[in-house]
């Protein structure tokens, strides 16, 4: 809190309030006053957040910005939120996304726009709730929530397979969380009654029980990152969604798993961890080099990128589990670059369907000739999710492969193949879409970004070489929470 | 200005420069682009020459700029190193690219991107500069990686060409190869040393000699799996076998880049690498044996295909070839500042070369063939007097810059003992007369002889690509009565100001560079190493050094190379297309490639298309998304389907299954008592 003023709330409840306020303009009459609506949301919404990156104090672990009132006393439930090294940066990325996601859809999405623009703020208040709660009954609550409006995303904007892809992201997901709530509710009662995540950190488990919680939390947040072989449902999912649901699936929705192994696995059982860290670093490594050949031979763009989040997401797993300081901030790096970079692939993507109708790569060629500026834009984050230096896809996949080769040498030597396959499936995809002559009279016809696509992608730049050439102060804030995580996942809490 | 504000100049005016021209190029116009990127580039040669000067009174820098990264107790930095080292290839590296940006003003005077061209290579001047200007592996990586961003921008710049966009997409991957190399290597550094910084690892690398490389599984010294591994990146970005496959295919950038990038300094950056390295390198006989042996097969082999080629920028991409790998081997014996006198030397000869061939296919309208060409010297003077020159410098001839370097690595070569120095030996020799013959070969066939252009008729080049077409701009050639033209004074003064240090350097620069203790400290030799000790001992002035040469061997296989040239192409031209069809195997292999290209495109290229093809269809279409997850939602259906009879409504139904199952469990109950 900063002046007794409940920040973390506000950044919670202002974008879903808004998120009301925008589906209560009713029918399409309304759109434009809608878009301006939700478009003032996200941005106030991103606003907001910031005292969380200024305010913030460095060189602690503890939980900052804290909030604590009662909420079901009967079960000492409580309405607690605040925000560590770790978690702060996430909430900075969600509020981040949402103005760029609305200003993506103001003209693409022309039914039911209130709709439209509503799920995502409201969505965007859920996932920052999810990467500020403390209690666990408020994570799980935010948790499942956030699946709602990406369900109707999904299954009311999407594309042709929409109903299958929609139901395949809601079952796959909703059946990893119900194991997660039985581990949940264990821990409620090993921990004598409470609910808080932050004594769930401290509380002794024996190894078997502790290896079933794991096993638990896996399910949950292994189909949400998605991990090697719980990721099926991101291809379709994301080849069906609208480009702003893409985007937000990609940037933010994908690190909510990541996040829930940092915030409850590793630390909660920690010595279950390490024993089963083989395993875990095996499924990252597949994860890095066999979803990075399958998304070689891809025909739909949309489908590749989403192959490639897979590969690149494997770079966070492996890196947390390789359990040292240059793999654990590696991959957090990487989450947050993967973010930017994703979502302005599928950005690109998004300006190319809008302007075709066709995600397929054969249906393109020489877009280079009609859309130089597009074709820049699209060069640079192409270059960002080959891991090239001084971008920010560079800074992360580095770290990990150094913290790798600490670890074992073979596990670097496994994911710095990336550096081979990244470049392939991306440049190779790039080259066939924007090189070349002209390939038919419809690429022919492509007009170039217009000054709101220019914006997006110009914000998006920045930020994508802004982290890659100084990525110290997104560092620097997860330090001491980094490091005391490392601290404390090296202690065992086996009961003595 | 203080010394530290100058370093950060001469890497920030061409970047200052390529974003000018690369975001404002139309509104700032083409002359204005060309005269901020040229100004910017002038200020960055002008500061690289003070900070020279200051260097070689002694004055050295190494600190940070800021600081990247922190990370656990490692702190990664961007900053400089100012050495003699640095220095000197700051001097290359300014000084060519600024030749090459006033050629451009003449090269591309109608291409539509012109200032997107200048942006390029404006950015490859930054890049580079800050790749030789590193003191740590970070930012040498980022330097590493950005050179080769640009190559790939520049070499598909005519991105409508297949040709030019299959050759930057393979000259990335190859690279990223090598790169994946380097990259382990970097993290073994950090690993054992605990810090990328070069003074902190160099001052500590002698405490790990004898160490075991942290590797599973294997037992090999720690200090030949790091250099080896480095050197794997080396030979992505240097071009050599088997990772040199990407260089000629480079040549369809426009001839300005092929001389800036590809020839004169980026593919010279791993020499640079190994170069900076030598105090680990110097530490590990096995790491230098395999960096000399890979030199040794590049500098021959890829000689050989410079005989066949046809195309005037491939002739000069496999020489440029064949003369890393000289350097390579140079790096092998520890003779690292010959390697880098040969850099230096190569990087102005080879500029020139490549610039006049660019004057030349100007010339002759877009023509690149040499078979088209011959009698031009009469048209282009002063194209043909600095094409000489420059093709005298390759070849060794005593007095003329490329003399001095190559000379001294053969005789490095001769006085090293590692494993493979014989072999190394016969390559570099015989490497002699090979350069001779295809340097002449082009230059007679061009400059002399019947002039056979006028024929304007369009055949495919080389057929090394079955995609290829023939795009409007690339083969012009001139028409029937149409005589080529020397080129404008943009074009040609670059020559000339190139033409003078390919003559005068290597005479001028090899007594303090080679023997003088120019490069001081910069460069580690250990005393198990006596080459360049043994060297100087021989070195008796650059002028006995020239007139020594005249009674040795290579002097006179450079002369039997040129006479044979000489015969075969312009006396007798008969002959080679009898011994081309005598010796068709021969032929038929290097006009493969060794057949190189083949095997790449079908093992690895087709080998990763088949396996990601099975690997998507069997795993994840089939298997998990197939079998498991639509399969347990079938199995649900079908178990459902069957439960569902049970539900028939019937109450009778119902009373019946009660009363079985009551008597089940009583019958359960009684059995366990």
């Amino acid at each position: 809190m900063i002046f007794g003023f409940p920040i973390i709330s506000v950044a919670i409840w202002l974008p879903i309030i808004f998120g009301v306020l925008v589906l209560s303009t009713g029918d399409d009459k309304n759109a434009q006053m809608a878009r301006i609506l939700a478009l003032v949301g996200s941005v106030l919404g991103f606003l907001v957040t910031i005292p969380l990156y200024t305010g913030f104090v460095a060189d602690t672990s503890e939980m900052q910005f804290v909030e604590m009132h009662d909420w079901i006393s009967r079960f000492s439930i409580h309405y607690h939120l605040g925000v560590d090294g770790i978690s702060v940066l996430f909430i900075l990325l969600t509020a981040f996304f949402t103005p760029l996601v609305v200003l993506a859809g103001w003209q693409v999405i022309e039914k039911r726009v209130a709709q439209y623009m509503g799920a995502f703020l409201i969505m965007s208040g859920i996932m920052i709730g999810v990467f500020a709660a403390l209690d666990a009954v408020l994570f799980y609550v935010f948790w499942e929530a956030m699946l709602i409006p990406m369900f109707l995303i999904i299954g009311i904007w999407g594309g042709q397979n929409r109903v299958y892809a929609a139901v395949k992201f809601f079952l796959y997901t909703l059946l990893g969380s119900l194991l997660m709530l039985v581990a949940l509710i264990y821990l409620y009662n090993v921990s004598g009654g409470s609910f808080s995540i932050l004594d769930f950190h401290q509380v002794a488990i024996p190894m078997e029980a502790q290896i079933l919680i794991f096993i638990a939390f896996f399910f949950a947040f292994a189909v949400k990152v998605p991990m090697f072989p719980v990721h099926t449902w991101l291809p379709d999912a994301h080849v069906e969604a609208p480009t702003g649901g893409s985007v937000v699936l990609a940037a933010i929705m994908l690190k909510v798993g990541a996040y829930g192994f940092l915030r409850f696995s590793m630390p909660i059982v920690p010595d279950a961890s390490h024993y089963l860290s083989g395993v875990m670093i095996a499924l990252s490594l597949i994860a890095v080099v066999y979803i990075g050949l399958v998304a070689l031979m891809q025909s739909d763009m949309k489908k590749l990128v989403a192959y490639s989040s897979i590969s690149h997401m494997g770079f966070v797993t492996l890196g947390f589990f390789i359990f040292n300081a240059y793999g654990m901030e590696g991959a957090l790096l990487q989450m947050i670059s993967h973010g930017f970079v994703s979502g302005a692939l599928f950005l690109c993507i998004g300006v190319l369907y809008d302007r075709m109708h066709s995600r397929k790569i054969a249906d393109y060629g020489g877009v280079a000739n009609t859309m130089p500026v597009f074709a820049a834009f699209f060069m640079l984050f192409a270059m960002a999710n080959s891991g090239l230096p001084g971008t920010s896809g560079f800074v992360g996949e580095f770290m990990v492969i150094l913290g790798a080769v600490k670890a074992n040498f073979w596990y670097a030597f496994a994911a710095a193949t990336t550096l081979i396959f990244g470049a392939a499936y991306t440049l190779w995809m790039y080259k066939r879409v924007i090189f070349g002559a002209v390939a038919n009279p419809h690429v022919a016809e492509l007009t170039d970004l217009n000054m709101r696509e220019k914006l997006i992608f110009a914000i998006l730049a920045i930020t994508v070489l802004g982290m890659g050439l100084y990525p110290l102060p997104f560092s620097e804030i997860m330090h001491v929470s980094v490091n005391d995580l490392l601290v404390h996942v090296a202690r065992s809490k086996l009961p003595l | 200005m203080s010394m530290q504000s100058l370093y950060l100049l001469v890497p920030l005016a061409p970047l200052f420069g390529a974003i000018a021209a690369g975001l404002f190029g139309k509104w700032l116009g083409r002359t204005w682009s060309h005269r901020i990127t040229i100004a910017m580039v002038a200020v960055s040669f002008g500061a690289s020459v003070a900070i020279f000067n200051d260097v070689l009174a002694g004055n050295t820098f190494n600190g940070p700029v800021y600081t990247w990264l922190t990370s656990g107790d490692t702190s990664f930095q961007v900053g400089f190193l100012i050495d003699k080292l640095t220095a000197t290839m700051m001097l290359v590296v300014t000084s060519v690219s600024l030749m090459v940006h006033i050629y451009t003003i003449g090269y591309m005077e109608e291409d539509a991107g012109y200032q997107r061209f200048f942006s390029y290579i404006s950015l490859f001047t930054f890049s580079m500069l800050m790749l030789v200007m590193a003191n740590n592996f970070m930012q040498l990586f980022f330097g590493w990686e950005a050179v080769g961003l640009v190559s790939y921008l520049l070499i598909g710049f005519w991105y409508t060409r297949p040709t030019a966009i299959y050759a930057n997409l393979k000259a990335f991957l190859v690279n990223r190869v090598g790169d994946f190399g380097f990259l382990l290597g970097i993290g073994l550094v950090l690993m054992v040393f605990g810090t990328l910084d070069y003074a902190a690892v160099f001052a500590n690398a002698s405490a790990h000699v004898d160490d075991i490389a942290p590797i599973p599984g294997m037992t090999v010294s720690l200090m030949t799996a790091i250099c080896i591994l480095l050197f794997i990146g080396a030979m992505g970005k240097s071009a050599q076998f088997p990772l040199h496959v990407w260089l000629p295919e480079s040549m369809e950038g426009p001839t300005p880049i092929s001389a800036l990038i590809h020839a004169a300094t980026m593919v010279t950056a791993g020499i640079f690498m190994v170069a900076r390295m030598s105090p680990l390198y110097e530490l590990s006989d096995t790491a230098l044996s395999f960096v000399m042996i890979i030199g040794a097969i590049t500098a021959l082999f890829m000689g050989f295909l410079g005989i066949i080629q046809n195309d005037i920028k491939r002739v000069i991409a496999y020489s440029t070839l064949s003369q890393l790998g000289y350097m390579t081997v140079a790096l092998g014996a520890s003779a690292y500042s010959v390697a880098i006198f040969h850099l230096m030397t190569h990087a102005f000869f080879k500029a020139l070369l490549f610039l006049a061939a660019g004057s030349v296919i100007m010339a002759m309208h877009h023509d690149q063939d040499i078979r088209n060409m011959g009698g031009l010297k009469k048209y282009m003077p002063i194209t043909w007097i600095t094409s000489l020159i420059g093709s005298l410098a390759l070849i060794g001839t005593p007095f003329f810059s490329g003399f001095y370097s190559k000379d001294s690595i053969i005789e490095a070569v001769a006085l090293s003992n590692l494993p493979g120095s014989g072999f190394a030996y016969f390559a570099v020799v015989a490497g002699v007369f090979v350069t001779a013959f295809y340097s002449f070969r082009m230059y007679f066939l061009v400059f002399h002889g019947k002039e056979r252009f006028g024929h304007a008729h369009h055949k495919a080049h080389d057929g090394d690509h079955e995609d290829e077409e023939v795009s409007a701009d690339h083969h012009h050639g001139l028409a029937p009565g149409q005589k080529p033209h020397e080129t404008p004074w943009v074009v040609t003064l670059p020559l000339v100001l190139l033409a003078i240090p390919s003559v005068l350097i290597g005479y001028i620069a090899i007594e303090p560079m080679l023997y003088g203790g120019y490069f001081g400290d910069a460069i580690f030799i250990s005393e198990h190493h006596p080459v360049m000790h043994e060297l100087h001992e021989e070195f008796h002035g650059a002028a006995a050094m020239a007139l020594h040469s005249l009674t040795t061997l290579p002097l006179w296989l450079a002369i039997a190379g040129v006479a044979s040239a000489a015969f075969f192409y312009l006396k007798r031209p008969d002959i080679p297309a009898a011994i081309q069809k005598r010796f068709q195997f021969i032929y038929v292999l290097l006009d493969n490639k060794y057949y190189f290209d083949r095997f790449n495109d079908w093992f690895f290229a087709g080998g990763a298309r088949g396996a990601s093809s099975f690997l998507w269809r069997n795993g994840d279409v089939k298997l998990i998304d197939g079998l498991i997850v639509n399969g347990s939602a079938k199995m649900i259906g079908m178990l459902s389907g069957v439960v569902r009879h049970l539900q028939s409504g019937y109450i009778y139904h119902y009373a019946f299954s009660m009363i079985i199952g009551v008597f089940v469990l009583l019958s359960v109950r009684n059995w366990f008592e």
